[in-house]
């Protein structure tokens, strides 16, 4: 057991502890992942990700920590950024300036996915909220729609957009690429392409990542995708 | 000690390539495996502009004959930004097809909420090749996080041979094959490329127009070999794209010194966590160019940047923090400089913050160019026509 394991706290990041094992197992799915190799070469704990990262500027977030963790094979901490860190991260890979060619924006995508894959808490609280999207991403093949430009939904957003929502139909006819006309998919998404789509998720388990986070959303969409593939006569 | 700044400074003025330095040339790999029978690699075919990357390889940029890969977040709350960049190359008589049989990257969602793989990415990026390789066209990539997505899924599928067949496996099942374009271009490498094009049907002066630039960080920051350094702009130092479109069209571009940070989109922050990225957005980007370099304008070149530029500055003013200033693409700044409606084509009536003082200094009339588009909305209207045209939004 790692030293640091004796003083921890009784709980992480406000979740209940789990033994050291499964989060040996968790940190063993996230260096068994084909990217991992390529993201981590060791760190000289220079801090030039950190100060190019915009997460560490609002949040108590480092990616050098997540790079020195991974290095060392800190489980503990790893398991502990699982359920708090990864989530801050904004993605947008300015750690990529690491004179070490590490990518950790790159080790938290890994990361996140153990956590999606294993349905740990921090994911699942992470992706309250985030149904709809996934519900539209995986349906459509388009994640953001115009019918999702409600008022109430981004009221921060200015009066703008309630006039966009109030104005929706006209104003996408009032587009000229044909493709843009309709407000469900963002353009016209043929039905043999989301057929194609569907196969995928299936196929990569892609789907059956939601499971662990969100049940009730994996079972709407393994009957939306179904129900398309027995359709169009498409055989698993 | 004091930090000689100003030597540092004139030291980096201008990026040297150290040939010693040179990473690995994806090409020799997409080709080898081409060779090997693992892929089918669809060329640069017809006429194309070289534009130097950032180690000084050439990249080849097809001028016409494009397969535009469309972006979700653009088509769906910025469509002006498509419409411009299809206006534009009608406008140069380039023929493009804008195709139904595509999905977007989905790696919005990837890097948002991670429910997905190495292998679903790879496959839906692999699918839209394919798709794109099968009607001949080359393939234009719209989003700044596709593009960089699209290379990183390159660098996976060279490096792993295990995914490889993981991704043959499935794509035949979906009757494809195995399709890697010769090179994956951004719509922003295209107009750098057609950038004097561009200039030469300039019928707006944009003279005066001062502007900043938010290079966006999936362009640039994710497999950076392939993205756009020209020695003339910024001495190499910064990508060329969109401020080398920007000077060529005669506007002043001006610098900020937060210039490499990220606009604060976040992917997942944008959609429920949003008050980080309405901060970062406003303190880290919008303050700053407002601060060091007052712009007419800020233009940057992918969906989230606009996105988040843009709509973040509305909660601000309620703060009072120093924002106030327009936010478009490129597509859309080109478009209103080769004489392009800034309603019917540019859309600006999607956008957020005021865009009618850029208007006005561009010498547009846009209470008479809103009354047009009224006319052509109480049309729509009365059904006397069904969609407008692109004869429509000429005429």
């Amino acid at each position: 057991m790692a030293a640091s394991a004796l003083y921890k706290a009784p709980d992480v990041a406000g979740y209940g502890d789990v033994p050291y094992e499964e989060k040996a197992r968790l940190f063993d799915l996230v260096k068994a992942d084909l990217r991992y190799p390529d993201y981590l070469y060791g760190c000289y704990e220079c801090g030039i990700c950190v100060a190019v990262c915009p997460s560490a500027r609002f949040y108590d977030f480092s990616p050098r920590r997540v790079a020195q963790a991974a290095a060392r094979e800190d489980v503990e901490l790893i398991y502990q950024q699982m359920q708090e860190d990864i989530w801050e991260c904004s993605q947008c890979f300015s750690c990529l300036r690491c004179p070490r060619g590490n990518n950790p924006g790159g080790i938290i995508t890994i990361m996140r996915e153990v956590a999606v894959n294993n349905g740990l808490a921090s994911a699942r609280e992470a992706l309250e909220g985030y149904s709809r999207i996934i519900y539209k991403i995986m349906s459509t093949g388009t994640q953001v729609s115009p019918d999702m430009l409600q008022p109430d939904a981004f009221p921060d957003w200015g009066p703008e957009v309630k006039d966009v929502s109030d104005n929706l139909d006209l104003w996408r006819r009032a587009l000229p690429p044909e493709t843009l006309h309709t407000t469900r998919t963002g353009w016209d998404v043929a039905p043999r392409t989301l057929v194609e789509l569907y196969l995928i998720w299936f196929e990569t388990g892609a789907l059956d990542m939601i499971k662990g986070v969100d049940e009730g959303l994996h079972m709407i969409l393994e009957e939306v995708m179904e129900e398309r593939l027995e359709e169009e006569g498409v055989e698993r | 000690m004091t930090i000689p700044v100003e030597v540092l400074l004139t030291k980096k003025k201008t990026f040297e390539r150290d040939p010693e330095r040179l990473p690995e040339d994806f090409h020799e790999e997409v080709d080898r495996l081409e060779e090997e029978g693992e892929w089918v690699v669809q060329r640069v075919a017809g006429p194309y502009v070289e534009v130097p990357t950032r180690y000084g390889r050439p990249k080849k940029v097809q001028m016409g004959h494009l397969w535009h890969h469309k972006s979700c977040g653009q088509c769906g709350h910025i469509p002006g930004y498509s419409t411009s960049i299809f206006w534009v190359m009608r406008k140069l008589g380039l023929d493009y097809h804008d195709p139904r049989d595509q999905t977007s990257c989905t790696a919005w969602n990837y890097y948002a909420s991670a429910t997905s793989n190495a292998a679903a990415q790879a496959a839906v990026a692999l699918r839209n090749f394919a798709a794109a390789q099968e009607t001949g066209y080359f393939p234009l990539v719209h989003c700044g996080t596709s593009y960089g997505h699209y290379k990183e899924v390159r660098e996976e599928l060279i490096r792993h041979p295990e995914l490889r067949a993981q991704v043959r496996a499935i794509l035949a099942k979906l009757g494809k094959q195995m399709v890697m374009p010769e090179e994956i271009v951004h719509y922003s490498e295209w107009f750098y490329a057609m950038r004097h094009e561009i200039a030469a049907r300039q019928v707006r002066s944009f003279e005066g127009i001062a502007v900043t630039v938010h290079p966006a960080c999936h362009y640039y920051k994710l497999v950076e070999g392939d993205a756009i350094y020209d020695p003339d702009v910024y001495g190499g130092q910064r990508t060329a794209i969109v401020t080398g479109v920007a000077q060529a069209l005669g506007a002043e571009v001006r610098s900020y010194s937060t210039w490499f940070d990220c606009c604060g989109f976040g992917f997942r922050h944008i959609l429920v966590q949003r008050d980080f990225t309405r901060s970062f957005a406003t303190r880290r980007k919008i303050e700053v160019m407002k601060e060091e370099a007052d712009p007419d304008v800020v233009l940057t070149h992918d969906t989230g940047c606009v996105t988040t530029l843009d709509k973040s500055q509305f909660a601000a003013r309620a703060h009072e923090r120093n924002v106030g200033v327009p936010v478009m693409s490129e597509a859309q700044f080109a478009a209103l400089a080769m004489g392009a409606h800034p309603y019917k084509v540019c859309q600006l009536h999607w956008h957020s913050a005021d865009y009618r003082p850029l208007l006005e200094k561009m010498g547009i009339d846009w209470e008479q160019a809103w009354a047009e588009f009224q006319q052509d909305i109480k049309r729509l209207e009365n059904g006397d026509i069904r969609y407008l045209t692109w004869e429509d939004v000429d005429a």
